[in-house]
């Protein structure tokens, strides 16, 4: 069975991401309202819909600038942390993915690392500090674990999105050393960090699609 | 106790910062023109050949930075969403828009939204041809935990910040110049503020946190999140009592120097409690032999509708003190 991702599964990875984030927004906000400033589920919604808008308009060419799209548009409508960070996460996988309309396994991993990289690069947080890298960290390794043992695609995603949801809930007893939430200091211990949650919603919806995309 | 509902003289709650910005030109046209494409407050006439003065972060801290735009302090304010930082394109535009020649200084809270984006923008600005330099405003003694997180807030210091940057970049100082001393008056300051409320977001219902009759929040920052621990509720010159000695210590402001003190309310003191935590504030110093060169006592940066305080020190000397009393004329202030 051919092992790759195509550029329409990738766009339903987006579309899906932008409805559970709107779906899930509510919870988004009260986790952030518990250690940060209550504000994350707004302005994901805001970003992910801009990101749908641009799909809507623009539904061919490669995965890389579908990627560099979807980047740049949340750079451009989020604004705080959130905005940068993924928007970093999303030029970051366009800069390593092929100029074609297919992903296979490999190019995937190469992406996904990349774009968790640039995330670490630009938030300086590691494993731990109670930020979004917590879900996505173990996400990569996971899918990175499951392909090296031979295993098929969608399933090496579903581990992926399995880790990141482990990573997200992890996240709950840590205090945080990164971002807004580190001024709580202990207070921040005890509650699930929102951008490992929305993080962890981005790998769910990648696991959901690619059941539907994968050829 | 019933907890109160909160209720907002808004429309639609998406529609809040461009309202008002709207408004908030509309209201000074002799001073400020409104770009509602980036969401950008700037001088009605920039100087050309000046050096461009930008600052910016999320709304909900007016006057902060729109009503500092003005002759002898901003060419332009970058102004995102409720507590949320602009994006990188909106600062990138109001860098190049403030660039007239002469480069560009960035006057930038330490808060990682606004780190981040900020540094995109510049790197973008870069590109383009235009010197930029960043001062980070980082004054907030609570969030001063020495640990290797994202370091102080930057809270109301920043007005002393851009009042002095703003008054050299009138004498024609360069982008150089301008950065190292808003960076010396960050090193001179310090912040502390406590809250008796938090704030809601438009169109919320609820306060982001809340506290007991007999509980007050110690060590806010300016985006409704809690602070560093809780104190007991007393008397005005027992709270103020609590801020201004860290200050002082951690200043290490010693008899005999002055300071310039910023007595800010958050959004829901009153004049009158602000006025009682002032007269303190001078209480407090005068009887440790420190003099108050100058003071601002009012609502500059504020937290939505915060009911709470924050007092700022700057170690003052001659030169300062002579950038402070130079000429502003902008909204929020003018002597």
């Amino acid at each position: 069975m051919p092992e790759t991702l195509t550029i329409n599964a990738l766009q339903q990875w987006l579309h899906r991401f932008a409805s559970e984030i709107t779906r899930q927004a509510d919870w988004l906000t009260e986790l952030d309202s518990a250690i940060g400033d209550a504000d994350h589920g707004t302005n994901m919604v805001r970003g992910t819909a801009a990101v749908v808008t641009k799909l809507d308009g623009r539904m061919t060419g490669t995965v890389q600038e579908l990627l560099k799209a979807v980047g740049m548009t949340m750079v451009s409508t989020v604004g705080g942390a959130s905005g940068s960070l993924y928007g970093t996460f999303f030029i970051e996988m366009a800069r390593n993915s092929p100029a074609d309309v297919r992903l296979n396994g490999s190019e995937l991993e190469n992406a996904l690392h990349a774009g968790v990289n640039g995330v670490i690069a630009r938030g300086h947080a590691t494993v731990g500090d109670k930020t979004m890298i917590d879900a996505l960290e173990p996400a990569v390794t996971a899918l990175s674990r499951s392909l090296a043992d031979g295993r098929q695609l969608q399933c090496s995603i579903a581990a992926a999105a399995a880790a990141a949801t482990t990573g997200r809930d992890s996240t709950k007893p840590l205090v945080a050393r990164k971002g807004r939430a580190s001024y709580l200091g202990e207070r921040s211990a005890g509650h699930i960090d929102p951008g490992a949650a929305s993080a962890a919603i981005l790998l769910a919806a990648l696991a959901a699609s690619i059941g539907e995309g994968t050829a | 106790m019933p907890t109160s509902v909160r209720r907002h003289i808004i429309n639609k709650p998406h529609r809040v910062i461009d309202e008002a910005l709207d408004g908030f030109a509309l209201t000074y046209p002799e001073l400020v023109t409104f770009n509602n494409e980036h969401n950008l407050i700037s001088r009605k006439t920039l100087t050309p050949g000046k050096t461009g003065l930008v600052s910016g972060g999320g709304s909900g801290h007016e006057p902060l930075h729109a009503g500092f735009v003005g002759s002898g302090m901003l060419d332009v304010a970058v102004c995102g969403a409720v507590f949320a930082s602009p994006t990188a394109d909106q600062v990138h535009a109001g860098t190049k828009l403030a660039n007239t020649g002469a480069g560009v200084v960035q006057i930038v809270k330490n808060y990682t939204g606004d780190v981040l984006n900020f540094q995109i923008a510049a790197s973008l600005a870069d590109d383009d041809g235009v010197p930029v330099e960043q001062v980070l405003v980082d004054d907030d003694l609570a969030s001063d935990n020495g640990n290797d997180g994202p370091g102080r807030r930057g809270t109301a210091a920043v007005v002393t910040v851009e009042k002095v940057c703003g008054a050299l970049a009138e004498r024609g100082a360069g982008v150089s110049t301008i950065a190292t001393r808003g960076r010396d008056v960050v090193a001179r300051s310090r912040s502390l503020a406590i809250a008796l409320d938090a704030g809601a977001h438009p169109g919320e219902s609820v306060a982001a946190f809340e506290l007991d009759p007999h509980e007050v929040e110690y060590g806010v920052g300016i985006h409704g999140e809690r602070g560093t621990g809780r104190i007991a509720y007393a008397p005005a010159d027992d709270l103020v009592e609590q801020l201004v000695t860290p200050l002082v210590s951690s200043l290490q402001v010693k008899r005999g120097q002055s300071v310039i003190a910023i007595v800010n309310g958050l959004g829901g003191a009153y004049p009158l409690e602000l006025s009682i935590a002032a007269r303190n504030v001078h209480n407090l110093l005068n009887g440790r032999g420190i003099s108050i060169a100058r003071s601002l006592v009012g609502t500059y940066v504020s937290s939505l509708n915060m009911h709470g305080l924050s007092v700022t020190l700057t170690v003052a000397d001659d030169e300062l003190i002579s950038l402070w009393d130079a000429p502003v004329r902008t909204p929020a202030l003018s002597w």
